[in-house]
């Protein structure tokens, strides 16, 4: 949420996994906290700061 | 009042917010278990600060909020700040269930969206390190993180 405050560009949904099962198991929710990066990237478990912000804003190819 | 476990500290931040802030929340009349518990929650949030204000739209009814906000579950929130013209959103959602550790980022979300969001993580008001805030700023595409937890 911090980072979605920081920048315009960037949109944070939490979501509570729980609560809407389908989605968990569309992104194969096993473990939280799990992060997908426009439906691409997944960061699971959480990481420091510096390491999240490499995996998650990576430009991609 | 508590919620649901968290400390005292929470609400007396929320007490000290200076700027509006609305709480956009999505409730859907069918097949919502939890809408009216996220309501309730919601609620007791936005009874903590005058500068709180929950507006709250049916996400079948109210197809052209549900897209002006990008929500197609409910329940959800959105921390939008900037009172009532319609600015001052800078992409927080949350779907589910406001609870447990996760109360601690919502009020610090609706802290940040008080403060002016970009602004005032520019301004130091958020924790992330001077590189994390060079990297947002290099960014030039928008980027989607969807963050699952669970209740704490």
């Amino acid at each position: 949420m911090r980072l979605a405050a920081a920048s315009p560009r960037i949109t944070v949904s939490v979501i509570q996994a729980t609560e809407f099962p389908d989605l968990a198991q569309q992104y194969r929710v096993t473990g939280v906290p799990k992060t997908v990066v426009d439906d691409a990237i997944e960061i699971v478990g959480v990481l420091p700061e510096a390491d999240f912000v490499a995996q998650a804003l990576a430009a991609r190819a | 009042m508590d919620f649901a476990g968290a400390s005292t500290r929470l609400e007396s931040r929320l007490a000290a917010l200076d700027s509006p802030v609305r709480l956009v929340f999505f409730t859907q009349t069918f097949d919502c278990g939890s809408c009216l518990m996220a309501r309730q929650m919601v609620d007791r949030i936005a009874a903590e600060s005058d500068q709180l204000t929950v507006v709250e739209h049916n996400l079948v009814l109210d197809k052209a909020e549900a897209a002006a906000y990008g929500v197609d579950r409910a329940p959800a929130l959105a921390v939008v700040g900037g009172g009532d013209d319609g600015v001052g959103d800078v992409g927080i959602r949350y779907y589910g269930v406001p609870a447990g550790f996760e109360m601690e980022s919502i009020v610090e979300a609706i802290e940040l969206v008080a403060a002016g969001g970009a602004a005032a993580v520019a301004a130091g008001k958020s924790a992330l390190t001077d590189e994390t805030l060079d990297a947002v700023d290099a960014l030039e595409r928008d980027v989607d993180l969807r963050v699952f937890v669970t209740p704490t």
